[in-house]
Order: C-alpha cells, then sequence, then structure tokens
C-alpha cells in the first residue's frame, strides 16, 4: 500500500467485498482483542442499565437461580414420593443449575445482542463479534455472585474438599468458551429469523432435563442405556456441566471421555459460531 | 462562515485522502419488516421469493484530496447515507473498492444514543471505545464533549429524556471531539438552535485545520455552500455530478425544476 510521506502515523483502511465471506483472521482477531475494553464497557453498562430498574439489583441475581433450584428441588421431592435427597442432592442441583444458567444466559442475551445493538451496528465500523462476546461477558458477572452460594451448599451439604475440585475451574473454562461459540451462533440466527429468542425458552427448557442438573451422572449408571450414550456425545453440556459438577461438589475425577468431549464441545461450537457469525456480519448492517 | 479558507492544502503527489473507486452497493433485503422463521417457512410454502434486490450505489467513483469538505446532496433514497456507511467501512461494498487514509469519526444518522436507557456519559464513553480509542483517551473526552454540547447536568442523566435538540447537540459534539482525520456528518445540524449552529460552524471550521477531510450530507443547500468545497451530487444510486458546491446546487436545483428560491435552499 502506497503511503505519502505526510501520512506517517495513521491507517490504510481499504474496504472491499469478500467473496470468501470470512475476513482476514489475525486483523479481525487483532481487532477484537484491541476493543476488548468496549465490549467490557459495554456489557457494563448493560448491567448497570438493568439494574436500575429493580429493587433487588444484584441480589436478585442470586435469588433468581436459587429460587429455581428450590423450586426444582420439590419438583424432585414430589416425583419421587417424599424422597428429596436432602442437602447433597439441593448441592449437587445448584452447581449444575448455576453454570446452566450462565449459558442459557449466554444463549438469550448473545441472540439479542446484535439486533439490539442496531445503532451501533449501523454507524461504527468494529469487529462485530465483540456484540456477542460482550453479551457472554454480561451473562458471567451474572453468575460469579452465584458461586459463594453454590460453596455455602456445599459447606452445608457436609460435601468433603479436596485438591482435585481445584481442576473444576477447567470446566468453568470449557463452559465460557462453548457460550461464546453459541452466542456467536445464536445473535446470527436471531439476525435472519426474529423469532430464534423466541424458542430459545423451550429449547433450553429441554436441553436443563438432559443434562446432568436435576439428576447426577452416577444416578444413570446403566439405566436408559443408548440413549444415556447418546446424550453423553451429542450433549455437550452433559460433559461440560457433568464434570463441574463431579469435581467441584464430590471431588471425583471425571472420566476421559468427559475431559476430551467437553473440549471438543467448546472447542467446536466456538469455531462453527464464531466463523458462521464472521462469515455474515458485513450483511448484518442491511438487515437490521 | 469560510470553512475552506483554513483547510489545509495537499503536497503534491499525496494519494488521495479518500478514493472511492467504482463502489456499487447491491443489497438483498426481505419483504418483511421482521423476518422470522415463521415468515419463511409461510413463504416456501406459497413459493415466494424471500428476497428483493435494492441498488444503493451503481459505479460510484471519486477522489478527495487532503484539505477538502465535500457537500453531498441529492434526493431522499438517492444513497447519500449508503455512500457515508461505505467511507466508514460500515457498508462493505459488492464491487469495487474504497480506500480511506486515517482515522474516521462518524456521525451517521444520530449515532450517538446507542442505548437510551444509559445516561449521556455512558454513551459517550461507549461510542469512543467502539471508535477504537482506548479509555483513558475517551473519559478525558467526555467533559469535554458534554461541555461543547452544552447540556449541562444533563449528561449524567438517560438519554431517553432528551430534547432532541440536546441529543443532536450531543451526537455532533461526540463526533468532532475524537480527535478525527475525517469526519462525516449526516444530517446533523437540522435541531441545534441559532446559536449552536454557529458554534458548530467554528468548530468545524477549528477541525479542518487539523482533519483531512469532511464528509456533510445535508438537505439544506445553504449549508452545504457555506461549508464545502467540494460537492457531489448523487441520483437514485449513480453519481450525476462532482463539481464545486455552486455548480452542483445549480443543476440539482435545475434538475428538481424548482428555481433557486428562498424555500429551496432551506428544505431541500
Amino acid at each position: 500500500m502506497a503511503r505519502s510521506a505526510t501520512d506517517t502515523a495513521d491507517e490504510v483502511h481499504v474496504y472491499e467485498p469478500h467473496r470468501a465471506g470470512i475476513p482476514p483472521l489475525v486483523p479481525y482477531f487483532r481487532g477484537l482483542w484491541a476493543r476488548r475494553e468496549f465490549a467490557a464497557e459495554f456489557s457494563k453498562s448493560g448491567i448497570r442499565a438493568a439494574n436500575t430498574q429493580t429493587v433487588f439489583g444484584q441480589l436478585w441475581l442470586v435469588l433468581n437461580p436459587l429460587l429455581l433450584a428450590l423450586v426444582y428441588y420439590f419438583l424432585i421431592a414430589v416425583l419421587r414420593g417424599g424422597d428429596s435427597g436432602g442437602l447433597p442432592r439441593l448441592a449437587n442441583l445448584t452447581g449444575g443449575l448455576f453454570l446452566f444458567t450462565f449459558v442459557a444466559g449466554s444463549m438469550s442475551s448473545g441472540a439479542s445482542s446484535v439486533t439490539g445493538g442496531g445503532r451501533l451496528i449501523m454507524n461504527m465500523n468494529f469487529p462485530r463479534l465483540l456484540m456477542p462476546f460482550a453479551a457472554v461477558r454480561t451473562a458471567w458477572f451474572r453468575f460469579l455472585p452465584t458461586l459463594p452460594v453454590y460453596v455455602l451448599l456445599h459447606l452445608l451439604s457436609g460435601a468433603g474438599w479436596s485438591w482435585t475440585m481445584l481442576l473444576s475451574v477447567v470446566f468453568l473454562g470449557y463452559a465460557v468458551v462453548f457460550a461464546m461459540g453459541i452466542a456467536a451462533l445464536l445473535a446470527t440466527l436471531q439476525v435472519y429469523f426474529r423469532d430464534t429468542s423466541s424458542f430459545l425458552p423451550y429449547f433450553s427448557r429441554i436441553w436443563l432435563y438432559v443434562s446432568p442438573i436435576l439428576w447426577a451422572v452416577h444416578d444413570t449408571a446403566g439405566q436408559f442405556g443408548t440413549l444415556m450414550a447418546i446424550n453423553r456425545i451429542v450433549n455437550p453440556l452433559y460433559s461440560i456441566v457433568g464434570g463441574w459438577v463431579e469435581l467441584s461438589l464430590n471431588g471425583v475425577m471425571p472420566s476421559p471421555t468427559t475431559w476430551v468431549m467437553g473440549a471438543v464441545w467448546a472447542v467446536v461450537m466456538f469455531v462453527v459460531g464464531s466463523l458462521l457469525f464472521m462469515s455474515r456480519e458485513r450483511d448484518f448492517t442491511v438487515r437490521l | 462562515m469560510d470553512i475552506a479558507h483554513s483547510a489545509q492544502k495537499p503536497s503534491p503527489g499525496e494519494p488521495p485522502v479518500v478514493s472511492v473507486q467504482d463502489v456499487s452497493i447491491t443489497y438483498r433485503t426481505t419483504f418483511e419488516k421482521v423476518p422470522t422463521l415463521k415468515s419463511a417457512i409461510v413463504r416456501l410454502g406459497r413459493g415466494e421469493r424471500a428476497v428483493h434486490v435494492v441498488e444503493a450505489l451503481k459505479g460510484v467513483s471519486f477522489d478527495v484530496t487532503r484539505g477538502s469538505s465535500v457537500g453531498i446532496i441529492g434526493a431522499n433514497g438517492a444513497g447519500k447515507s449508503t455512500l457515508m456507511r461505505a467511507i466508514a467501512g460500515v457498508l462493505p461494498p459488492s464491487s469495487g473498492r474504497v480506500e480511506v487514509r486515517g482515522r474516521i469519526s462518524a456521525l451517521l444518522a444520530l449515532g450517538v444514543g446507542f442505548n437510551s436507557a444509559l445516561t449521556g456519559r455512558e454513551n459517550v464513553i461507549l461510542g469512543g471505545l467502539a471508535s477504537g480509542l482506548s479509555r483513558k483517551e475517551v473519559v478525558a473526552r467526555a467533559e469535554e464533549v458534554a461541555a461543547f454540547a452544552e447540556i449541562g447536568e444533563f449528561i449524567d442523566v438517560p438519554v431517553r429524556t432528551y430534547s432532541s435538540g440536546m441529543y443532536q447537540r450531543l451526537a455532533f459534539s461526540v463526533s468532532v471531539h475524537m480527535d478525527p482525520d475525517i469526519l462525516l456528518i449526516d444530517e446533523a445540524l437540522s435541531a441545534g438552535d441559532a446559536s449552536f449552529k454557529v458554534k458548530a460552524n467554528a468548530k468545524m471550521a477549528e477541525l479542518m485545520k487539523s482533519a483531512r477531510a469532511m464528509f456533510l450530507v445535508s438537505h439544506s443547500l445553504n449549508a452545504v455552500r457555506e461549508m464545502c468545497d467540494d460537492a457531489l451530487w448523487i441520483h437514485k444510486g449513480k453519481l450525476m455530478m462532482h463539481d464545486t458546491p455552486d455548480a452542483c446546487i445549480k443543476a440539482y436545483t435545475k434538475f428538481l425544476e424548482v428555481g433557486e428560491n428562498a424555500f429551496t435552499l432551506e428544505d431541500l
């Protein structure tokens, strides 16, 4: 690119049609990284704006999944004819449910991140992946306050402590990467089909039931046969949430399959979601 | 206000600051305002075509040298805003090439109110960060922006409570305070009152000393005549004329067959 002597310190921007669909990845991700502060600020201000509208604010972030956990706890007790499983069951339930809420929250706010950011997208030129990623950041900061509650329940349930529990952080990492991917995927779908977000609650409800949240991985040993074997492979949250609960609550080392499937799902979802998003993002401006 | 007078001059052999080369922008858009999966399925059942094609720009080429302030005129739907978005890199061309040298600050269609639930300050910071400034730079500018926009303590009040004049003043103030190399202004000053317009013009004149180029989309032909030294007339996506503001305005008004009366000058 020719530059004149006077144009020393500045960028030359060239805008051309991209036939292949996906922009050059290295500059794209460099741009993404350079504007991480924007994603953080976008997410922060979103949280602030939401908190001003409820009296409970931060407290509500904890209360909401906790109340949900209690509802499911009673549901399980009813279904089992009074055998609630006590505090260990409740701890198990909240551990899984809190992480699931993070993924589901990333999905719903990720889905609306692009269509809801209309003005910004119409008027500013920046890597659009920042929008779903900011949504995941928001969901993450809604998840964090629930962790102390989980630790408290862990204490109350009398579960032990071990160093292997620290490894559960890896599964949190899987969950974050997976959430980024699925947020980008749903954000793209939402642009083309605005009813995506209306289907989401039903979809995530079913996902909740087939993931090891209301039931524990060790409950199902030898049951459901092939169905559970399939679930184990095709349901990303089987490995991610299952591994997280096994490690963080029981200090049990998950099976190698759980480790591998969790990592594979996280990477696959991230790559597929972000590539799909990037290949379509230049089309977003005219579709908002 | 003679803005062109204070502008920089291009050095010999310097490449144009903005070079638009045979740019066409075609986009396909859906029939319905809100595309849904349901309507897609219904359409599929009826065997209808999902999209129709809009040719927003057709083979537009021009170069802009350092120090130019370019007015873009044309009727509604001519493609003026599309052209601005193409220069800002928001809308990629379907064919052709856009080259821009320098940092762009865009004031497109009142671009500041990203989130009306947030305060003015938060919007200013968000806009600055999105345009690639660091947090430190943006926070330092927020005060300056608020002072110039004359919105006082309203800077910390949600944007949804602003009057349209406050909103536009803030939008204008944001874009001129981001140290732009190239300034894009789309119908920014229609709501500001007379005194703010004077101030805004002075600010733009000051900016032209440091900025490389300015683009102004306006239906006020007077504004284009006063503030620009170069003009583009676009009609239905085609570049009809690239000449001095006077020549373009004359041709444009003649084209409209209404003549250059005062009414035309203010409101077209």
